[in-house]
C-alpha cells in the first residue's frame, strides 16, 4: 500500500485538457473539449485523496463507485474502471461531457475546498471514451424472464431505465417519436459537445443488452399508455417523454419568420442536419445577427450552433446578470470564448417587423435588480424609459419549456396543476404500473437528473414485478440498519415471502 | 425495402397522386383530422401530411399528396407501389370533433379533398347530413367522386371553369348549400390557406360555426419544436398538438400564410438544385443508352 495521500502531496493543479482554439472551432462542429491523454488522466487521479466516505458519490445522482474507478484507473486496469462505473452509469461517454460536475460530484470533492477539486467529469469521459474505441460493453449474464416492460421515450431517462430492466431479465422495448433513438442527446446537443458517434456507440450498448427500439413511434397517438397495459401485454411502463412544448414571451411579433425556439433551432441543425443543406433536405435560413433570448444551457447551446452555422454576430439577452445566469460555467466561458456578445440585463418588449413579415429588430428594455424572488434570484425590474431598438434579424427563445401535452390529451395519468406527470416517491404514477421520470415529471432538468430518475423508476418497477434485484440484497448503501431484517432488503423480504407461499 | 411498404398508388393528374401506406397499428389508431409527418429518405425533410383515408381491415393508411415542393416532386418520383418510405409517424393531432352537429357542409379544396374525406364519413357515420362541397380546376382533376358520393346526401363540385359540376370556387358552393338550407350547424373546410380564409369569410356574416384544417411549417409534429404556433383569436396555439382543427372565425390567415412563406428562398434553391441533379442524371443516362 503506498503512503497515504494528503493535500500536500497530491498534484496541486488539474492536469491540463486540450480543447479546440476559439478561432479555430467556430468554424466547425468538431469537439471542442479534446479529451485527457492517458498521461494527463493518470496525473488526474493521483489527485484524489480515496476519502473513506465519498462525499462525491453521495453527490452523483446515481452514485458512481467515483474512488473505486479512480483506484482501477489509477492501476491502469481500464476495463476495471470501466466496469466500475457502467455498473451505475450505462453512459460515462455521455455524462463525462454533459453533466454539471460542479454540482454534483467535484462540486462536493474536498480537494476543492483548497484547490481545483478532482476531474472527475473529465476522467469518467476519458475512461467511457476508451470503451467506445476499444469496443467493451458491460453485458452480464442476464437470466431472462417472461416480463415486458415498455419505455416511452430514448432520451436519457429511458435509456437508463431500459438498462437497468433489460440486466434483470425483463423484455423492454423503447418506443421513440422520431426516426432516430436518443431523445436531446440527439436533437438537443450539438456535435460540438456530444459527437453523434457518442451517442450511437451508447446506444448500441443498450442493445447489446437486448433493448428493442422502435422508432417513428409516437405514443399516445398510434397506441395509449391504457393500451399497452391492458391490450399490448406490458407488465410495466415507463414515462420519460421529455419536457416539450418550448415557451415563448407572448409580446408582439413573435410569429414574424425568424423567430424561433432553440428546440426548434437545434432540432434543425442536430437531428436534421440544416448545416448540410441542400444535401439535407431541411433548411435552417439562419439571419446575419442571431439574438438568443435566455441563458441557460440551451441557450449556450443555440448561440454556439448559430455561429458555427455562419452568424455574423450572436448575441446572448438576458433579463438578469452573468452570476444568475443558469448555464454551466464551462458552457458559458466557452461561449465568451468564441466571441459571443453578452448584453446582461436586457429584455425584449416586442419584435419588429420589416415590412416583409421577416425579423428588423428587437425593442427592448434595461432592466435592474430588485428584490429576490421566489427562486432566491434577485427579481429583474424594467427600467422606465429605457426602452431602445436592438437590431437583429433573428431572434431565438431559449427560456424553457412547458410540458407536452400529449400524454394527458391520450391518457388518465393524473398531471400536477403545471401539466407534468404526478408521481410518488417511487415515480409510481396514479396508474398501477405506470412509472414516470425525468422532464415529464419534474420539468427542464439535466441528462444525468433524467438517467438517476429512469434508475430509480427501474427499480420501483423491479419492486412493484417482483423481480429478485442482487444490488438491493449486496449494496452496502441500501442495507443501513434502516428497512432491514438481519441485512436482507424489505423487497426481497417480501419476494422470499411469495416464494414460500 | 426500406422502412414502411407502399401497397399501392394512384395518380390523379400530373400533380396529384394517392399513397396507400401499411401499417396496421395506424390504420387502427388514425381519426377524421389527424395526420403523420413523413420521411421519404434518411437526409429527406419531415413533412406533414393530413391522413386522406384509413382502412382498418386492410390495415392501411392513404396519403393524397401534391408535387408543390422538392420533396413532394422527390415522393412523386420515388415513392411507387412496392417500395417504403422511410418514415412515418402519426396519427398526430387531435381528432376532429364529430359532435352532434346534424347538419354539415364539408368542403375540401386543391390538396383540401382528400383530408375531407374522411371528416364528411365520420359526420355520416355519426348521423349527420351531409353535404359535400369539392373542388378542382378542372374536370380532369375530379377524383373521388364515387366515395365522396357513398357518404354524402349531396355532392357540390366546382370547378374553375365549369367543366365539371359548377362554375366557380367552393365558396359558391357552400354559397348554394346555405340557400338551401337554413339549419346548417357546421362547416368544415379544407385546402390552401386562402381557401379556407375565403370559406370562414363566407360563413361569417351567417353565424355558422367554420372549422378549418391548418398546415403550418413543422419539424416534430409533437409539440417540441413550436414551428407550428398559429394565431387563434388573440391567443397562440402550437397546430401540432392543440390543432390542427381551429375555429375558421378566430384564425389569423394573414400570419399563417406569411408563416409558410418562411423557407421561400431556402426552398427555391432546393428545387433548382434538384431539378438539375435530375437533368444531369437524364442526360447521363441518355448518353449511356447511346453509348
Amino acid at each position: 500500500m503506498t503512503k497515504k495521500k494528503t493535500i500536500r502531496t497530491i498534484p496541486q493543479d488539474r492536469a491540463p485538457m486540450a480543447v479546440q482554439e476559439p478561432e479555430r472551432r467556430v468554424g466547425n462542429f468538431e469537439e471542442v473539449a479534446l479529451g485527457f491523454t492517458p498521461e494527463d488522466a493518470l496525473v488526474e487521479c493521483e489527485r484524489c485523496l480515496l476519502c473513506p466516505e465519498p462525499a462525491c458519490v453521495a453527490g452523483c445522482p446515481v452514485g458512481i463507485d467515483i474512488p473505486g474507478f479512480i483506484i482501477k484507473l489509477s492501476e491502469k486496469d481500464y476495463r476495471g474502471a470501466y466496469d466500475i462505473l457502467s455498473e451505475a452509469n450505462l453512459l460515462p461517454a455521455i455524462c463525462g461531457r454533459v453533466c454539471p460536475q460542479e454540482d454534483q460530484c467535484e462540486g462536493v470533492c474536498p480537494v476543492g475546498d483548497t484547490l481545483e477539486p478532482v476531474a472527475i467529469g473529465r476522467l469518467e469521459r476519458w475512461v467511457g471514451d476508451r470503451a467506445i474505441k476499444e469496443g467493451w460493453s458491460s453485458r452480464p449474464h442476464i437470466e431472462p424472464r417472461k416480463i415486458k416492460v415498455g419505455i416511452v421515450g430514448s432520451g436519457p431517462a429511458g435509456m437508463a431505465c431500459a438498462a437497468d430492466l433489460a440486466k434483470a431479465g425483463c423484455e423492454v422495448i423503447v418506443y421513440e417519436a422520431f426516426h432516430e433513438p436518443g431523445g436531446v442527446l440527439r436533437y438537443g446537443i450539438p456535435e460540438f459537445r456530444l459527437p453523434n458517434d457518442v451517442v450511437d456507440a451508447e446506444i448500441a450498448n443498450l442493445k447489446e443488452l437486448g433493448v428493442q427500439i422502435e422508432c417513428n413511434t409516437l405514443v399516445g397517438r398510434l397506441f395509449t399508455i391504457e393500451q399497452m397495459r391492458d391490450e399490448m401485454g406490458f407488465d410495466a411502463v415507463f414515462v420519460g417523454s421529455g419536457a416539450g412544448a418550448p415557451k415563448f414571451m407572448g409580446i408582439p411579433g413573435e410569429t414574424l419568420n425568424g423567430v424561433l425556439s432553440a428546440n426548434e433551432l437545434l432540432t434543425r441543425c442536430n437531428l436534421m442536419m440544416a448545416g448540410k443543406f441542400p444535401e439535407f433536405d431541411t433548411p435552417l435560413h439562419l439571419g446575419r445577427r442571431v439574438a438568443i433570448i435566455g441563458s441557460g444551457n440551451t441557450a449556450m447551446d443555440a448561440m454556439r450552433v448559430s455561429l458555427r452555422m455562419g452568424a455574423e454576430k450572436v448575441y446572448c439577452v438576458y433579463r438578469r446578470t452573468e452570476a444568475e445566469s443558469p448555464a454551466r460555467k464551462e458552457e458559458l466561458h466557452h461561449a465568451q470564448e468564441e466571441g459571443i456578445d453578452f448584453h446582461w440585463l436586457t429584455a425584449p418588449v416586442e419584435i419588429l417587423d420589416d415590412g416583409n413579415g421577416n425579423v428588423r429588430a428587437m425593442r427592448c428594455v434595461r432592466m435592474e435588480l430588485g428584490d429576490p424572488d421566489d427562486s432566491g434570484r434577485r427579481r429583474p425590474v424594467p427600467i422606465v424609459g429605457s426602452e431602445y431598438e436592438f437590431e437583429t434579424d433573428m431572434v431565438v427563445y431559449a427560456i424553457g419549456t412547458s410540458a407536452n401535452p400529449i400524454l394527458g390529451q391520450t391518457s388518465k395519468l393524473k398531471l400536477n396543476a403545471r401539466g407534468y406527470i404526478e408521481t410518488d416517491d417511487t415515480l409510481a404514477t396514479s396508474m398501477a404500473g405506470v412509472y414516470a421520470g425525468g422532464d415529464i415529471v419534474t420539468g427542464a432538468a439535466t441528462v444525468i437528473l433524467a438517467m438517476g430518475a429512469g434508475r430509480r423508476a427501474a427499480q420501483s418497477i423491479k419492486e412493484y414485478l417482483a423481480i429478485p434485484d442482487s444490488e438491493a440484497v449486496y449494496s452496502p448503501l441500501r442495507n443501513g440498519p434502516d428497512g432491514t431484517l438481519f441485512g436482507i432488503d424489505l423487497a426481497e423480504r417480501n419476494f422470499a415471502r411469495l416464494r414460500v407461499a | 425495402m426500406p422502412g414502411f411498404p407502399i401497397v399501392a398508388r394512384e395518380d390523379f393528374s400530373d400533380t396529384t397522386f394517392l399513397l396507400e401506406i401499411n401499417h396496421p397499428a395506424m390504420a387502427r389508431a388514425a381519426k377524421p383530422g389527424q395526420f403523420v409527418i413523413v420521411m421519404t429518405r434518411a437526409k429527406g425533410e419531415r413533412i406533414p401530411l393530413t391522413i386522406a383515408d384509413f382502412d382498418r381491415d386492410k390495415g392501411t393508411v392513404t396519403l393524397v399528396v401534391q408535387a408543390v415542393g422538392k420533396t413532394t416532386r422527390e415522393m412523386q418520383g420515388l415513392c411507387q407501389a412496392g417500395t417504403g418510405l422511410y418514415g412515418i409517424v402519426g396519427p398526430m393531432g387531435e381528432p376532429s370533433r364529430i359532435g352532434d352537429a346534424r347538419k354539415v357542409v364539408c368542403v375540401g379544396g386543391g390538396l383540401g379533398v382528400a383530408p375531407i374525406y374522411p371528416q364528411a364519413r365520420g359526420f355520416k357515420e355519426s348521423g349527420a347530413y351531409v353535404i359535400g362541397v369539392v373542388g378542382f380546376r378542372n374536370r380532369d382533376l375530379v377524383f373521388w367522386e364515387d366515395k365522396f358520393r357513398a357518404c354524402c346526401d349531396e355532392l357540390i363540385i366546382c370547378t374553375d371553369d365549369g367543366s365539371a359540376g359548377i362554375k366557380g370556387l367552393v365558396t359558391k358552393g357552400i354559397e348554394m348549400a346555405v340557400e338551401k338550407h337554413a339549419d346548417i350547424d357546421e362547416v368544415v373546410a379544407i385546402g390552401p390557406p386562402i381557401m379556407m380564409r375565403a370559406c370562414a369569410e363566407t360563413t361569417r356574416p351567417l353565424g355558422i360555426k367554420t372549422m378549418v384544417s391548418l398546415n403550418p411549417i413543422m419539424v416534430d409534429g409533437t409539440g417540441m419544436c413550436g414551428g407550428c404556433r398559429v394565431k387563434i383569436g388573440d391567443r397562440m396555439k402550437f397546430a401540432c398538438v392543440d390543432g390542427p382543427d381551429f375555429d375558421g372565425h378566430e384564425v389569423d390567415f394573414d400570419d399563417l400564410m406569411n408563416r409558410l412563406r418562411r423557407f421561400k428562398e431556402d426552398e427555391k434553391l432546393a428545387i433548382e438544385r434538384w431539378s438539375e441533379n435530375c437533368r444531369q442524371k437524364a442526360l447521363a443516362e441518355t448518353a449511356d443508352g447511346g453509348g
